[in-house]
């Protein structure tokens, strides 16, 4: 059960965004603008290292939203999701996205642990700096939106089927703050 | 030096809020809600949870400017001093404490807040949404330590420039000057 009441059945973060929408208007406006708004990184790309920091922060309701937001926006390709989500390799990911995703790894533990040389091996394999900013940033993000999902204890649904729709809705709307209504809430 | 082009007379925060003004604009009009929009908590005791969750991540650029900001609010520079060594001990009432728990609770982990702790903000006096703002505000603290350190941002050249920062906190809040930061430049 949630620390706090927010509405029953609301899974994840729409709950607490329900709960006080005031601060939830900039959350979503802030996953708007790094995960859909113009950069050099693709939505897919963005939502991958979104999955990525999720997953290593153990946050499940996260890393399973953006999991099958990633998987949409992937296409056919979708199965590099669940190899990132499995620390497996796959030619399915370029040099310069291995090389971010070790920097949103870095990040996701503590800032400081990004090295110069995580920076240079991602700029060797076409990285700019745009990439590097808004991967600093986007796992910045997700190291605050999982602790807000955890830290209050709201709703995670266990069956990784109820997360499909929400990646469909990610994919095709982006991130648009629920209304305040009695609804079977997805996210 | 910094991982990607920064401003040279904007240290710290200020010059990536300046990098990518679009991702800045929420996360500016974010904090500014938090720390200092209508509250039942003091926009002392908002810094105070800032402070310590900088102080957690040892992100010294946040932790000094929180500080700075939370002692002249407090009017004094004992407490910010005391809740670094030991939240129990500090010159703080029992509700603030338990919140600050809270708070560093949610700095190492969002799993790591334990409903026995929430018990104890509840039992004395937190409502709902103080619970939720303390959280967020945790959460949003690891989101800005790991974007300064990550892009591993200057430090100010001078302990003045923290004294300036703090003013301007205390005074401006969080949101952009509207005439900007070139009168930053010493020239």
């Amino acid at each position: 059960m949630a620390h706090i009441k927010v509405e029953e059945g609301v899974p994840g973060i729409r709950s607490l965004v329900l709960f006080r929408p005031e601060t939830g208007k900039h959350l979503y406006e802030l996953a708007q603008v790094l995960l859909r708004d113009a950069s050099p990184l693709t939505a897919a790309e963005r939502e991958l290292i979104a999955t990525h920091v999720s997953a290593r922060n153990h946050c499940i309701f996260c890393m399973s939203s953006h999991a099958a937001a990633a998987r949409e926006l992937f296409e056919e390709k979708r199965e590099v999701v669940d190899c990132v989500i499995e620390n497996k390799d796959t030619a399915l990911l370029s040099d310069k996205m291995k090389a971010l995703l070790t920097i949103a790894g870095k990040v996701q533990q503590s800032g400081k642990l990004v090295t110069d040389e995580d920076i240079a091996e991602a700029r060797k394999h076409g990285a700019e700096d745009r990439d590097i900013h808004d991967t600093v940033l986007i796992a910045a993000a997700f190291s605050m939106f999982n602790r807000y999902v955890d830290g209050l204890a709201s709703l995670t649904p266990t069956d990784p089927k109820e997360y499909e729709p929400m990646g469909k809705r990610l994919a095709t709307l982006g991130y648009v703050l629920p209304q305040q209504q009695k609804t079977n809430g997805t996210h | 030096m910094p991982h990607i082009p920064l401003e040279d007379h904007l240290p710290g925060i200020t010059g990536l809020l300046e990098y990518r003004k679009d991702s800045a604009q929420p996360i500016r009009e974010l904090t500014q809600l938090l720390l200092r929009g209508p509250s039942t908590l003091t926009e002392g005791e908002r810094e105070l949870i800032a402070t310590i969750v900088s102080h957690g991540n040892e992100c010294k650029f946040c932790t000094t400017a929180h500080t700075a900001a939370a002692d002249k609010l407090l009017g004094e520079c004992e407490t910010t001093q005391a809740i670094k060594k030991d939240i129990e001990s500090a010159p703080i009432n029992e509700k603030m404490k338990a919140l600050l728990v809270i708070a560093k609770q949610v700095q190492q982990s969002g799993k790591n807040v334990t409903a026995a702790s929430v018990v104890r903000a509840k039992d004395a006096g937190a409502t709902d949404i103080e619970i939720h703002d303390t959280v967020l505000i945790a959460a949003l603290f690891c989101l800005y330590n790991r974007y300064v350190d990550g892009l591993s941002t200057r430090l100010p050249n001078t302990s003045d420039y923290f004294n300036t920062l703090a003013e301007r906190l205390v005074t401006n809040g969080y949101t952009r000057l509207p005439q900007g930061y070139d009168h930053l430049k010493k020239n």
